[in-house]
């Protein structure tokens, strides 16, 4: 406790107040004028000299604590006080931070009550952040010393420091967003605006069933469904030929599936154009072949499905597989004793049983094209879709941020709808097979019916795979796709070149910033999402308290919002004070996080949920508090956990776009903005170079991770005797 | 004693003083011409001044869908290239700030015209005409005839071969449109849209992205600005540049300051830079074919010669004017875009 009120006086006292315009890791300010200039002041300098005076009152919450420390925990006067000057502290600092901007006061009632204002703020630095959270943990100190969940200060603190992030982060910038539908063209708010823009014919237009276009929302669902549908299938296709078939290549199908999970995600829908474009090798062949005239089939619809389904069937894949492992082979033998059929068996027993798995893999492919916007941005030809509506409604000529949240709105609105009927559909049943009980059957084979279609699919999917990938290398290799097919190592070294000269090593390729840009962002992030994860899981797992269900829920919301809708909300939630991080690193990173935060969540609360609550209780009978639990008997035992919450993050950083493009500034340019840029520049080869690189990267990082959870299997033994002994 | 304290006061304002000159002058540069170029300008730049550059490239749109939203708390200082009509809306809305270069008198009086009807906010660049360009193999592959003018265009054995850009979402495209309007008159502008219309095959999301699907053989006729054309050309596409017979409008590359520019002082060393030959010459470097604003710049022999293209008189202030294009394109919303095709 005593931490957190030093805390606090320090970020009042010593570091500036204000966000230092060079960088949250610069320190130039140090020696630039600190602590008088006005740019770098801690409050406490800033009021000394008669400026930002609405500062002032922070001091009172400030000194309330130091009562405080004469007091017993007991008094109900120590909980009371840290109570109001946490509450207080951090009620004013959010008051004032939005009440006054870059240009005085932000809003009319407030001019109207006290005049116009002559000063003006940025947003917060250091200072403001570390009062901001020793006002908060003051606070959950308090709650916890009235008794809240036994008195327990790290449990309490998590909460609320879980609560105000997630807010901070997830709920503030989608409610900004959703106001912005609303505003009109002078600044003021309308229903009316919302509604002209929410009927438009463009969005709802039912025109292809007619011959004309339909709207972008209908083509979205429509898609969305398509590829849901299609994903689920083909990743049961797999998961069956790899659990219940005598197929022997497992190995090289599963590598075949992580592979387009790695891949920046408009390259495969180029491979596309390169194979079956008006002038693809494909298209050229057939066309030879047959006689026939080649057509821009591809442009639209189909090419998009087509580039959604390779991409997205290893997500389905991959939440399956577990699913079609985990129905119990005694329930299958037992169908059987009972004499019923193979086919039988599949169809009464394995495949209700695998019902969470196919709506979750459903849901999943759903999302991920309702958010996707690399292909349809190559390949929707006049087939639009929300997610790039979206874009161009903020970045066209029409400049339309309103129409933008609208979309949103939409795009939301569905995804959310996806979740409940999700949740409706598989209802309170229980699909529980695996008890502690042994269970020692084996799985039986695919019934004969569908092993030959699941074969076959199989079969195409992949040679179709291999051959997309093969394009892809071969694309980044040649002169100038198409037309001149020499072989060459220009692109790579145009993007990778290095020169030595007399100042050391000059990274003088064109893709060494982004690169190096994009490798630091996804280093930084991994680690705090799967912090931020971890401790969420940990609380959702371990511990009871009001308001649970909801609290869960809002922590699996970033989840359901596709990316472009979270890379709008950031725009307009972040560009003004009090926290004012765009055109930051920053940004970027704390866009990752809450991304991939609940995938760090799931993975903690599926490896929490297999360690028995009787070893966090036998630590806390020793006396031990639950931080010192968590940190030494729980954390050690979710390494797996941790390490895929770390590669997931990781590689979702490097591969995203979606949320990206809308965030990338001059001095960090990611990847895949940077890729798309050469796209449209008609910068193939480059582009493809860059890619395969990636792809190569990111496989050495899961390379890299295999190693280490192999690692952690056998040593987990040894960690679990050495864990009880002391 | 007195003086003691002025002497420390002094020494202290000397010493910081010191430290901020040791800063690295830096220029935040958004830049909406093709990649090379902003690089090579960035590089240049920095070459010739010892100024850090930050680049940025972004299409012209999202640059000015970007320094709108950063309006309330610029984080650009100077913007360069892309077509003109952003960069005039940007000076309408005051979101760039009025600079009088001492370059100007070397300047085409094109690019003087572009800033004296924005209140000196923005200046001319580079100019480009307006065409098409044809792959040259798939014209011949499904036996159409060579295309000339503008109305030819229209002819139903084109139907399916040509493609533009939607001029919600492109300057260029937005360009064609006001220049249909103003070469035909509105209504029949409009027509003449309707009729673009039926044999269009995909309105495309970015400019040139037209011109480029023809070069890869994915597209035949591709309605674009020709340097533009030029450069699929000259990199070894096969296409064929087209100046139409009835005259086309053009573009004029712009250049403006961001109002509220942190680094106020470097971004008119750049201007100034950028409008000098040395600055200029460099379009060559990457294969860009526009005219540029200097005259005594170099100009490419592969560029469209400007003297031989019939050029209509472009009426940038009204067309570049928010409330004209709301109309126009809002008008091309509801009678062109939701025809069946």
């Amino acid at each position: 406790m005593i931490f957190w009120i030093i805390a606090g006086w320090v970020g009042y006292l010593i570091l500036p107040w204000y966000g230092v315009e060079d960088g949250f890791f610069s320190f130039e300010w140090l020696i630039d004028g600190y602590p008088f200039d006005d740019d770098y002041a801690p409050a406490a300098f800033l009021i000394g000299q008669g400026e930002k005076l609405w500062l002032a009152p922070l001091l009172l919450p400030l000194l309330a604590p130091l009562l405080v420390l004469r007091l017993k925990k007991s008094d109900p006067n120590y909980a009371r006080i840290l109570i109001l000057a946490g509450a207080a502290g951090f009620a004013w600092l959010m008051a004032q931070g939005f009440g006054i901007g870059i240009r005085g006061f932000t809003a009319d009632w407030l001019v109207a009550l006290f005049g116009e204002l002559d000063d003006r703020q940025y947003g917060m630095g250091y200072g403001g952040l570390l009062v901001a959270s020793a006002f908060l943990f003051l606070f959950t100190q308090g709650i916890a010393a009235r008794g809240a969940i036994n008195g327990d200060v790290f449990v309490v603190s998590a909460i609320g420091g879980v609560i105000v992030i997630v807010t901070t982060f997830v709920f503030f910038p989608i409610a900004k967003m959703l106001f912005a539908a609303f505003v009109t063209e002078d600044g003021s708010y309308s229903a009316m605006v919302f509604a002209s823009k929410f009927f438009d014919d463009r969005l709802w237009g039912i025109g292809c069933l007619y011959g004309a276009r339909c709207g972008a929302a209908w083509n979205s669902l429509f898609l969305a469904i398509t590829v849901g549908v299609l994903t689920t299938v083909l990743g049961l296709v797999f998961a069956l030929v790899v659990t219940r078939s005598g197929f022997r290549h497992k190995r090289a199908l599963r590598a075949l599936t992580v592979l387009p999970i790695i891949t920046p995600p408009f390259v495969i829908g180029l491979a596309l154009i390169l194979l079956f474009g008006l002038s693809g090798t494909v298209t050229q062949f057939v066309s030879d072949l047959f006689g026939l005239q080649p057509t821009r089939w591809l442009y639209g619809m189909p090419g998009v499905l087509i580039a959604q389904t390779l991409a997205f069937t290893p997500i389905a894949f991959l939440v399956l597989i577990g699913v079609v492992e985990g129905v119990s082979p005694s329930m299958e033998e037992a169908a059987q004793t009972l004499r019923a059929n193979r086919w039988q068996t599949f169809r009464t027993v394995s495949l209700p049983l695998m019902r969470p798995g196919l709506a979750n893999a459903f849901l999943l492919g759903f999302i991920e094209s309702m958010a996707d916007f690399g292909n349809p941005l190559v390949l929707g030809g006049n087939f639009d879709v929300l997610s790039t509506e979206i874009f161009f409604a903020i970045v066209g000529a029409q400049y339309d941020q309103g129409r933008a949240a609208v979309l949103a709105m939409v795009l939301l609105f569905f995804t959310l709808s996806a979740f409940y009927a999700q949740r409706m559909w598989l209802g309170k049943k229980s699909y529980t097979t695996v008890s502690g009980k042994g269970d020692a059957g084996v799985h039986p084979l695919m019934p004969k019916g569908l092993a030959i279609p699941v074969f076959l699919a199989a079969g195409i999917w992949g040679l179709f795979t291999v051959v997309v990938y093969g394009m892809i290398l071969y694309g980044s290799v040649v002169e100038l796709w198409g037309v001149n097919n020499t072989l060459t190592f220009k692109h790579y070294v145009t993007a990778f070149s290095v020169r030595i000269e007399d100042s050391g090593i000059r990274w003088s390729g064109a893709a060494w910033d982004s690169f190096w840009t994009t490798i630091y962002i996804a280093a930084a992030a991994a680690p705090l999402t799967a912090i931020v994860g971890l401790v969420t899981a940990y609380l959702l797992t371990r511990q009871t308290f009001a308001g649970k269900n909801a609290f869960e829920f809002g922590t699996m919301l970033s989840f359901a919002i596709p990316g472009t809708v979270i890379g709008v909300s950031y725009i307009l939630a972040f560009n003004v004070p009090p926290i004012e991080i765009t055109g930051t690193g920053i940004i970027l990173i704390v866009s990752f996080i809450f991304r991939n935060m609940p995938v760090g969540v799931r993975a903690g609360i599926a490896s929490m949920s297999q360690l028995d609550k009787s070893l966090d209780e036998s630590s806390l009978t020793l006396g031990a508090n639950s931080w010192q639990t968590f940190r030494k008997i729980i954390l050690p035992l979710l390494r797996p956990a941790i390490l895929a919450a770390l590669v997931y993050s990781f590689v979702r950083a490097m591969t995203a776009i979606s949320a990206v493009i809308f965030l990338v500034s001059a001095e960090y340019d990611m990847a895949t903005s940077y890729i798309i840029g050469r796209v449209e520049n008609n910068d193939y080869g480059l582009a493809i170079a860059y890619s395969t690189t990636l792809i190569f990267v990111m496989l050495g990082a899961v390379g890299l991770l295999q190693l280490l959870v192999g690692r952690t299997k056998i040593g987990r033994r040894t960690q679990f005797g050495s864990g009880e002994k002391p | 004693m007195n003086k003691l304290h002025t002497l420390a006061i002094s020494s202290v304002v000397a010493l910081s003083a010191g430290v901020s000159a040791a800063h690295a002058d830096k220029l935040t540069f958004y830049c909406s011409a093709q990649e090379d170029w902003c690089q090579l300008m960035a590089r240049s730049f920095e070459d010739a001044t010892g100024i850090d550059v930050n680049m940025t490239r972004k299409s012209s749109g999202e640059t000015f869908a970007q320094i709108k939203a950063e309006s309330a708390n610029p984080k650009g200082d100077v913007w360069w290239g892309g077509t003109g009509d952003p960069h005039l809306q940007a000076a309408e809305e005051n979101l760039t700030a009025a600079y009088v270069s001492p370059m100007r008198d070397q300047l085409h009086d094109w690019a003087i015209s572009q800033a004296t009807s924005a209140g000196d906010k923005t200046i001319g660049i580079y100019s480009g005409a307006l065409g098409y360009g044809y792959n040259t193999e798939l014209l011949a592959s499904n036996n159409l005839p060579e295309p000339a003018c503008w109305k030819d265009l229209l002819k139903p054995e084109y139907k399916g071969h040509v493609q533009m850009a939607n001029p919600n979402s492109s300057g260029t495209a937005y360009t064609t449109l006001a220049s249909m309007v103003q070469i035909f008159g509105e209504d029949e502008g409009f027509e003449f849209m309707k009729g673009l219309h039926a044999n269009i095959n995909q309105y495309t999301k970015s400019g040139s992205a037209p011109i480029k699907a023809a070069g890869r053989g994915e597209n035949t006729i591709g309605i674009v600005f020709m340097h533009d054309a030029v450069k699929q050309a000259v990199s070894g596409f096969p296409v064929k540049v087209v100046a139409p017979c009835e005259g086309t409008g053009y573009e004029i590359g712009s250049m403006s300051i961001i109002d509220g520019a942190r680094n106020m002082d470097e971004a008119k060393q750049f201007y100034d830079w950028a409008l000098s030959t040395d600055a200029q010459n460099l379009a060559l470097q990457v294969n860009a074919f526009q005219v540029p604003s200097n005259k005594g710049a170099d100009t490419s022999p592969s560029a469209p010669d400007m003297s031989t293209i019939k050029l209509i008189d472009y009426d940038f202030k009204t067309y570049g004017s928010s409330a004209e294009r709301k109309r126009l394109l809002q008008k091309w919303d509801e009678d062109v875009s939701v025809l069946p095709q």
